[in-house]
């Protein structure tokens, strides 16, 4: 018992995944060194960037905080699974045309986190509710000033489009 | 950097996981929402032989009324706490204190009763839980046992638990109309450690407050209560529990000691304000 390797399965971007991982490799080093998934990003590895933000179960989650093995049975979606289903396209659009980002390592962190803050509201959150909710996700680029209009402009569109 | 090597071993029952800590002692952890624990691996700071994956107990994340009590179940999400409808109206200072913790990323994975026995002295529920006066559960392959929060915080990052135990809930009294509560806390960016950071609760009696319990954190190697400062407020005199505030913090990586000693000052008459405030 107790082997320092283990064999999981889970679901990642909607595609069923088996992999023989070491206990010790955290899932962002999983999604980024096992199945090439490299849009999530390896920042600080202690929790406080946010660049690693991935959704399991539905729930972001901090990838860098949580072991490949926690995830046997999970479903795990990345920056990679949201862009490719459209489900963060407008947010994706308003992030370029606002200039959100600048050498982009922060963005699939934030988009993810932005995403998961819309995905709950259920009116359009004000910027103070943005700021707070993105509050995990270090940006050394822009001032946050530009993400939280870009956040802003989507929820403000899609609350438009629900109408 | 990335972890040293260790074992991991998912268990599904309380029993499993006391006996295997019974047999692994200090070369085993608990793992329960990791955001603590990971990152201490991370960073080689802690170096197990074994994990104890203690996310497949059922029955362990609970949050309910039971009698004068309200119960927090160890596993119980910092997330879950936070939407809970019984912590809102019987536990107000848990809620107060919960938006400090973290962020919504790690709000989803924390556990209660992981903050509670990890004992950071900048975290906010071992300081509410000191000011609550509640208890926490203990388990281990001998039994069980209870520890009062006066009891359960003896050092930095050190506690009541023995190698070989697990807490299992939490317990903290139910509030009436009565109780005030009262919560502030300094940080540098929301969600992170506090600089300083103070929970409070009392009882009022119409005129003044009684059993006013001030918990600060940041400030120490533990959650700290400050004794002559909660006399002088139950005495109506803020000035004075302010001038009698006894703290002797050291200089970290965020403030002074004399920066933190003044703005424990400032978060003692903002908390209360909140405790003296008259409610309808």
């Amino acid at each position: 018992m107790n082997d320092r390797t283990l064999e999981i399965s889970l679901t990642v971007n909607g595609a069923r995944v088996q992999e023989r991982v070491e206990a010790r490799k955290t899932l962002v080093d999983f999604l980024r060194e096992d199945l090439a998934l490299t849009g999530s990003h390896v920042g600080c590895e202690h929790g406080v960037c946010g660049a690693c933000t991935v959704r399991v179960n539905g729930e972001i989650v901090r990838g860098c905080l949580m072991l490949a093995v926690q995830c046997d049975g999970a479903t795990v979606d990345t920056i990679e699974g949201l862009s490719d289903s459209g489900e963060v396209s407008d947010l994706q659009t308003a992030f370029e045309q606002r200039n959100a980002l600048q050498c982009g390592y922060c963005t699939p962190g934030m988009i993810t986190a932005a995403q998961d803050l819309l995905k709950r509201s259920k009116k359009v959150p004000s910027r103070e509710e943005i700021r707070e909710h993105l509050s995990g996700n270090y940006c050394r680029c822009t001032g946050y000033h530009a993400i939280v209009d870009a956040v802003e402009a989507v929820a403000q569109a899609r609350a438009g489009a629900r109408k | 950097m990335k972890p040293a090597p260790f074992a991991y071993k998912k268990v599904r029952t309380l029993k499993e996981a006391v006996t295997l800590l019974a047999k692994h002692k200090d070369n085993a952890r608990l793992l329960a929402g990791g955001q603590s624990l990971i990152a201490t691996l991370n960073m080689r700071l802690s170096a197990p032989s074994l994990l104890i994956d203690i996310n497949g107990i059922k029955g362990l994340d609970g949050i309910a009324k039971k009698g004068k009590f309200v119960e927090v179940g160890a596993l119980a999400r910092h997330t879950q706490v936070e939407q809970s409808d019984v912590i809102a109206r019987y536990a107000p200072l848990i809620a107060l204190a919960m938006p400090h913790i973290g962020h919504a990323a790690i709000r989803n994975r924390g556990s209660f009763g992981g903050s509670i026995a990890f004992a950071d002295p900048a975290a906010e529920l071992p300081a509410c839980l000191l000011a609550m006066g509640g208890e926490v559960d203990i388990a281990s392959a001998k039994g069980k046992r209870k520890v009062k929060a006066d009891a359960f915080f003896k050092g930095l990052f050190e506690t009541a638990l023995r190698p070989n135990e697990i807490v299992t809930a939490v317990r903290v009294p139910v509030a009436d109309k009565n109780t005030r509560v009262g919560f502030a806390e300094l940080a540098r960016r929301h969600g992170d450690y506090a600089i300083v950071g103070l929970a409070a609760s009392a009882r009022t009696n119409g005129k003044g407050l009684d059993e006013v319990r001030l918990a600060y954190f940041g400030v120490g190697d533990t959650p700290i209560r400050v004794k002559k400062a909660e006399a002088a407020l139950a005495g109506g005199n803020v000035d004075a529990a302010v001038n009698a505030l006894d703290l002797d913090p050291h200089d970290d990586v965020q403030a002074t000691a004399k920066v933190k000693k003044h703005l424990a000052g400032v978060l003692l008459r903002r908390v209360a304000a909140q405790l003296l405030e008259s409610r309808p």
